[in-house]
């Protein structure tokens, strides 16, 4: 039997209309005291509204081995980024 | 002393020694979670005292505050029930004692809270209505770590069984009913603890039940601590880390 309880990890939404972020990981023994112990852990200075928890066995993550082709392509096509344009200065901030 | 002194007092001191008691697991806790939660816990006992303190201080009229009554008062002035003092273990770290004493407060507190909010008075009824949220979320915790431990295996079954066979003869303090409880049910601030009995036997029964726990037969129960009639030897013990620094440097601020 497994000593450790599973490993889950917690997301926080700090205000309506934000999206829920990644905050940090916690062990519980299930999903309902996971949410307990995320409020708990992650909530008590206020910084939340709303908490997402999910077993991090469930996540998928890329592979550090596949950093090259996953994401070194990206690296040299500035011409992605719309920073071509001059904007004018009456649209100010957009 | 007034009665509603006096009434102010139960419940400040009820959150204070059980506040207190909780915070002896900080940095202790069997895992980081628990010990965070716990800390939670105590925190928001502790903050509940000092409404009810601060309200018995301006009763009483004598220009003591909320930390002039939690600090510089002796074990017989303490209004607790005798369950709260009790330590949380015969190392001072018996989780299942710690968790079963919580959930047996808790079900007597959540319908006390809920009743209190609809007090005469409006100040006690504020304190009740803001100290219910967090005391709700205690019970809840508190409830599903009695089931959790109390139907888990064999050896947390027995811990949390022999914790509650020790507190049983101390739970029920809190439905007594004496003249300052009649003094407030007849000016409407509060109803008589016993009123709770219902929902208390309802909540207990269910939750042991869930956690195939068994409560003992023996209707015993000991009392003295709400009253101020006597306390158990271990309140003293406690007090005196409680008070330490405020004896040795009065008035001594952050």
């Amino acid at each position: 039997m497994a000593q450790e309880w599973p490993l889950w990890e917690v997301f926080v939404r700090g205000q309506h209309g934000m999206s829920h972020r990644h905050v940090g990981s916690l062990h519980a023994p299930d999903a309902a005291r996971a949410m307990k112990n995320a409020r708990d852990v992650y909530t008590r200075r206020n910084e939340g509204e709303s908490l997402w928890v999910v077993e991090a066995q469930h996540i998928v993550a890329s592979s550090p081995d596949a950093k090259g082709p996953m994401f070194e392509p990206a690296h040299d096509k500035v011409y992605r980024h719309p920073s071509f344009y001059d904007l004018p200065d009456e649209a100010g901030n957009l | 002393m007034s009665s509603l002194f006096e009434f102010l007092l139960r419940q400040g001191d009820n959150a204070l020694v059980l506040g207190h008691r909780v915070s002896e697991w900080c940095g202790h806790g069997p895992v980081l979670e628990e010990d965070i939660a716990l800390a939670n816990t105590a925190l928001d006992l502790i903050g509940q005292t000092q409404l009810w303190l601060e309200l018995a201080g301006e009763v009483e009229g004598a220009g003591r505050t909320a930390d002039d009554l939690a600090y510089l008062r002796d074990a017989w002035d303490f209004r607790n029930v005798l369950m709260v003092e009790l330590p949380n273990g015969e190392n001072g770290r018996d989780y299942a004692r710690t968790m079963m004493r919580q959930f047996l407060f808790d079900a007597f507190q959540v319908p006390w809270l809920d009743a209190l909010s609809g007090s005469s008075d409006a100040r006690v009824a504020g304190i009740a209505t803001k100290s219910a949220k967090e005391t709700r979320y205690h019970l809840e915790r508190s409830r599903e770590t009695v089931i959790a431990l109390g139907d888990g295996t064999e050896e947390s079954h027995d811990r949390m069984q022999s914790a509650l066979d020790l507190l049983w003869p101390y739970a029920r303090e809190v439905l007594q009913v004496d003249g300052v409880d009649e003094d407030m049910a007849r000016d409407g601030i509060a109803p008589l603890p016993s009123e709770m009995s219902e929902a208390w036997e309802a909540e207990v029964h269910a939750t042991l039940g869930a956690a195939c726990l068994q409560a003992p037969e023996d209707p015993f129960v000991h009392k003295g601590g709400r009253t101020g009639a006597r306390h158990t030897e271990h309140l003293g013990h406690m007090l005196a880390t409680m008070q330490v620094l405020q004896r040795s440097y009065r008035g001594q601020v952050w």
